[in-house]
């Protein structure tokens, strides 16, 4: 059996090497089609690790609740446009839900930011120390603002590299300088480390820190002492994310004393969401991959099963002769199968190669980050498998079930 | 021992789109172990569907048709093949080699089907080559070599299985008479040996190597007669 095998082996390889350019051609269809899922699969995943990692930028099990609009004589205003947010909210849901592990808030507005005779406008955000821990910000050099910073509402900042980047000169050592902000100097204590782009597409380092009670008292001008424009917490657990979030729900609508068929006039959106929004994107996309890839490999698959029904026909008299000394249906059948494998696999691992040089190539050239992984590869082995089976088995069968004297005879 | 080949009464109908063909009617032979028969008859006649029947290609319709006591009528095709492989070798008009394919895998075949060990069936179709004068042409295809080697070469291939009957159908049809003449020396040097050697032929100085003469017309045994003393067989 296994000489048997061997020998069919080799037949196939000398058969399909004797006709090379059709063998070539029949394979064209699987090469394609195994080297685009390769390639497309690689960016996908590429893609989708970028994005988590954008959203681990945001800090972990994160809910965020911002100000809904607010309704002035039917006009509605922007979202986050009203002041019903404030710090005691914040301070409220610490106290009633248990598995918050952190609360912080911010304000936030676009000002001028001056060093010398540089000046950069940038996002200025007024916010608690816990703010900075949960949303995970380290620092490249100095550190955070404390409580007592809060408190005493202390003129310090903190810097984010794009900041840092507009108005210091390179090599110049920014914790230690005063910088200005609307004319009030602060002391910069801190420099964070870049974050990137966020998942919405903002430039996350183009910030500065203040503590929150110096931000509303001596440079925003606030209205409303003790508005906020988002209040922030974190769980211990992501599993508590959801009931977290909906209890949030629950003490908010009694603190802002919302009657029942009332709308929220806040927010909430937790990093689960974030998430998900993103792994429908590509869910989609897998959808989309499948479909290209089960085309193409059709189309292989047909490609092959053409061309060996040809093969079976021109091979009418060599079947009958194998099958008058002595072949059997399983020996022909075996025979033509192992041609169609041949086709499909060989197809299948040069499909292989040109998709990882396709992904590379995307990589060096596009600057896409691609991920190749071993499973993907092994999939679209296996496939090329399975495509030259099921589209060999009609050729084979058909070749094994000729009947000798009919073949024999066959011109 | 019972007879090699017991044919009784072998009927054979063919369907031709709405025209039944009758190719055998009521054919009865007996062939012993040993004997060098040949079978003639014009074209039509149904020899070659004698032919194909003895050599376990076919199946009758009607009638019985023993192979060494084995009932060939009522096997599937696998068996077949199994009888075909175990114990019948062809010899054909056009040689049927398998084309770009070496003189020594050709004669390899049957063992391959066999399931005999790449070394075995090397060893065997060698000497089968050697039989027929082909030594040394082991690795020529049938492209490079000529009619008569080629015949040779499906002689090997015949008889490397060492089968109880050879059935050789019109084996010098495609042949000059100095190749003819080669062909059935060999042939009859197989017979002396003892092996049953069929002959379908149509040519009568290519009859004339046969020790028993069976003419087929229309589908019947017109004629069965013993042409020459049987030659001794060797080691029965």
């Amino acid at each position: 059996m296994l000489a048997f095998m061997w020998l069919t082996v080799i037949t196939a390889l000398r058969v399909l090497g004797r006709n090379r350019l059709r063998a070539g051609l029949t394979m064209l269809g699987i090469i394609i089609g195994v080297g685009a899922v390769i390639a497309m699969v690689s960016i996908g995943e590429g893609a989708k690790q970028a994005v988590q990692k954008q959203i681990a930028t945001m800090g972990t099990n994160v809910i965020m609740i911002f100000p809904s609009y607010m309704t002035i004589g039917g006009v509605r205003g922007a979202q986050g446009g009203a002041v019903t947010l404030t710090v005691a909210d914040a301070l409220e849901l610490k106290k009633r839900i248990p598995t918050l592990s952190e609360t912080g808030w911010l304000i936030r507005s676009t000002m001028q930011i001056v060093n010398g005779n540089r000046n950069w406008n940038g996002s200025v955000q007024g916010a608690s120390p816990s703010y900075v821990t949960i949303r995970d910000w380290s620092f490249s050099s100095g550190g955070s603002f404390t409580q007592t910073d809060m408190e005493s509402a202390a003129r310090v900042a903190l810097l984010g590299q794009t900041v840092v980047e507009n108005i210091f000169e390179p090599g110049e050592e920014p914790v230690g300088a005063i910088i200005r902000i609307k004319n009030v100097p602060f002391r910069v204590i801190g420099v964070l480390s870049p974050k990137g782009q966020s998942v919405q597409g903002t430039d996350q380092d183009d910030v500065v820190f203040i503590p929150f009670t110096t931000a509303e008292r001596k440079v925003f001008g606030t209205l409303f002492l003790g508005s906020v424009g988002g209040v922030f917490v974190s769980t211990e657990r992501t599993e508590d994310l959801a009931d977290a979030a909906e209890q949030i729900r629950q003490v908010m609508r009694a603190r802002h004393r919302l009657q029942g068929e009332q709308p929220d006039d806040f927010t909430i959106r937790t990093q689960v969401e974030i998430g998900k929004v993103q792994e429908g994107t590509s869910e989609t996309l897998t959808v989309m991959l499948m479909i290209i890839a089960s085309v193409s490999l059709l189309v292989g698959g047909i490609g092959i099963m053409n061309i060996l029904l040809v093969s079976v026909t021109e091979r009418t008299r060599e079947i009958g002769i194998r099958m008058a000394v002595g072949a059997k249906r399983f020996h022909i059948l075996i025979q033509f199968l192992i041609e169609a494998l041949t086709l499909s696999v060989v197809g299948g691992c040069i499909g292989i190669l040109f998709g990882v040089l396709a992904a590379r190539l995307t990589t060096v050239i596009a600057g896409w980050p691609t991920i190749i992984s071993s499973d993907t590869i092994a999939v679209a082995f296996v496939f090329s498998v399975v495509v030259g089976l099921f589209f060999g088995l009609y050729p084979a069968n058909k070749a094994a079930r000729l009947n000798p004297i009919d073949a024999l005879r066959y011109e | 021992m019972n007879p090699l080949i017991v044919g009784e009464d072998i009927w054979k109908v063919y369907r031709v789109g709405d025209v039944e063909v009758q190719a055998l009617r009521g054919v009865s032979v007996t062939i012993e172990r040993g004997e060098f028969v040949a079978i003639m008859g014009s074209s039509g006649s149904g020899k070659s569907t004698l032919m194909n029947m003895l050599g376990c290609l076919d199946q009758p319709t009607k009638g019985q048709y023993r192979l060494n006591g084995v009932d060939v009528g009522q096997l599937r095709p696998d068996q077949l093949a199994e009888i075909r492989n175990q114990q019948i070798g062809f010899v054909f008009q056009s040689f049927n080699l398998i084309p770009r394919t070496s003189a020594l895998e050709n004669a390899q075949l049957p063992l391959f089907y066999r399931g005999l060990s790449l070394k075995e069936q090397r060893t065997l179709a060698s000497a089968a080559l050697q039989r027929v004068g082909l030594k040394g042409r082991e690795h020529h295809s049938p492209t490079q070599l000529s009619g008569g080697q080629q015949q040779r070469v499906a002689i090997a291939r015949a008889l490397v299985t060492s089968p109880s009957l050879l059935l050789a159908d019109e084996p010098t049809g495609n042949l000059d008479t100095e190749s003819s003449q080669d062909i059935m020396g060999i042939l009859e040097g197989l017979n002396r040996e003892g092996m049953t050697v069929i002959l379908v032929t149509h040519e009568v100085d290519i009859a004339a190597y046969a020790s028993r003469e069976i003419v087929v017309k229309d589908g019947q045994i017109l004629s069965d007669r013993a042409t020459k003393e049987r030659s001794q067989a060797v080691g029965v």
